[in-house]
């Protein structure tokens, strides 16, 4: 498992891996928006909670379709499910490879985006966490859709429309967080709910990922 | 004699081609003395006047887009766990019923929102829930639509369409929590102190039973034309080899 996390980092990290596209995806995202709505400071900190979070959100469904595609066209996914690391232990490390690449950094970069967007004062740190704990989710969700559409040839749209309203929840009570703290309100709640949806994809989702791979390698 | 056998599509097409005439004929007739009674026999509601009456449309769709997504999910269970063909075509083919009466019950909300709280559309959790129902049904329909191999087809879409339920039950949950709702509360409980009163209880039960059969008729409709295609698949199959 940790050596297959360490190949896909690499893979990721090195030319054409896609590393920082993500990024750049989500720095245009930020930037866009005060274009279309103007460059009113109080209406910006206003949306920049759901701003934040929608932004990271599409640049975490961006790269998703690499999560599986490249190594099944060739080939080293079927050498994984012959090896002895079971299909459930490859569907886990490739979503944790992919919050490495992806949801980390973005969260890391989040609250520079923030000041962009003048994002209130006490939101940052609750920006900074929701979306350390909300993205994993993000993740881990992703793998799933990703191992349902590996058969599929450009199958990059057909992925979006699986995987968003999956993210929905996820995003309404990250989002919320930002919001609560943002306003001064209690954040415990939707945290708590946040941190349970996240806890409960990652133990549960690699199970399903993997019977989708199984299901498309037969 | 068990409920299995009719998991046999041989089985299933010969038990369902005289039934189904029937089924038609009393969904057509429910729903047609459910909605003639609804909207012509019953009088105006106070603070509604006429917009009252859609619903007789409104609640029975909104009930079957619900339950379609409830029998799809049972028949993908019974598929992934005892490979019968005609469960998996079930489920495909109440699919585009269950959008169709989430689209009914998403447009008539939305004539009825219109005059009573003088918006098209609020971000209200039951309208945000519906509109979330109606994506995952998208999604499912276009990941059987884009995988060739049926049986490949089945198997993910059981998978995608258990792991959806999930989320659209946490989905339902969690729009509760980031909004409050516009929308009335259940018309309809065991609780005869709640229920809307009889006269219009009684047309909008008949108008329910008529959506609940008109499903099931179209359903069967469908998975017959599923089963026809499959064989026509396989008929063309063995041409093509001889």
């Amino acid at each position: 498992m940790i050596a297959l996390l360490m190949r896909d980092l690499r893979l990721a990290v090195r030319a054409g891996g896609g590393f920082g596209l993500g990024l750049a995806f989500f720095l245009i995202v930020v930037v866009l928006v005060p274009f279309g709505v103007g460059p009113n400071s109080d209406l910006l900190g206003k949306i920049a909670p759901g701003i934040l979070w929608v932004a990271a959100l599409l640049a975490a469904l961006l790269s998703l379709d690499r999560i599986f595609a490249l190594d099944y066209e060739d080939g080293s996914l079927a050498l994984l499910a012959t090896s002895p690391l079971p299909m459930e232990g490859a569907a886990l490390s490739k979503a944790v490879a992919h919050w490495l690449t992806t949801g980390l950094p973005l969260t890391l970069a989040a609250p520079a985006l923030g000041a962009l967007l003048n994002l209130p004062g006490p939101a940052y740190s609750f920006l900074f966490v929701s979306l350390i704990i909300g993205t994993p989710a993000l993740s881990v969700i992703g793998t799933f859709g990703a191992a349902l559409t590996i058969g599929i040839r450009r199958g990059g749209l057909l992925l979006s429309l699986l995987v968003l309203p999956l993210y929905v929840p996820t995003l309404i009570f990250g989002a919320e967080v930002v919001r609560r703290g943002a306003e001064g309100l209690a954040t415990a709640t939707p945290l708590i709910m946040l941190a349970g949806i996240t806890a409960g994809a990652i133990a549960l989702l690699p199970f399903a990922a993997a019977v989708a791979l199984r299901i498309n390698l037969r | 004699m068990s409920i299995w056998e009719y998991a046999n599509p041989k089985k299933f097409m010969t038990t369902t081609a005289p039934v189904l005439p029937w089924v038609f004929a009393i969904a057509i007739a429910a729903t047609v003395i459910g909605l003639v009674w609804g909207f012509f026999f019953t009088p105006e509601a106070e603070n509604f006047g006429s917009t009252v009456k859609i619903i007789y449309l409104h609640v029975p769709s909104a009930l079957m887009a619900i339950n379609a997504w409830l029998m799809m999910l049972v028949a993908s269970l019974i598929w992934l766990v005892r490979r019968h063909h005609v469960s998996a075509l079930a489920a495909k083919a109440a699919a585009p019923v269950g959008i169709a009466m989430t689209l009914i019950a998403l447009i008539t909300g939305a004539i009825w929102g219109q005059p009573t709280w003088g918006t098209w559309w609020v971000w209200d959790p039951r309208l945000t829930s519906f509109l979330i129902l109606f994506l995952f049904y998208l999604g499912y329909v276009a990941l059987w639509s884009a995988i060739e191999d049926p049986d490949t087809a089945a198997d993910l879409t059981s998978v995608l369409c258990m792991v959806g339920s999930v989320f659209a039950l946490l989905s339902r949950y969690a729009v509760n929590f980031w909004n409050q709702g516009l929308h009335q509360g259940a018309s309809l409980s065991m609780d005869k102190a709640e229920n809307v009163s009889n006269v219009y209880y009684i047309p909008l039960l008949i108008s329910m039973g008529g959506f609940v059969l008109l499903f099931i008729a179209l359903v069967i409709l469908r998975t017959r034309t599923e089963i026809r295609l499959r064989r026509i698949g396989a008929l063309q199959a063995r041409a093509r080899r001889s």
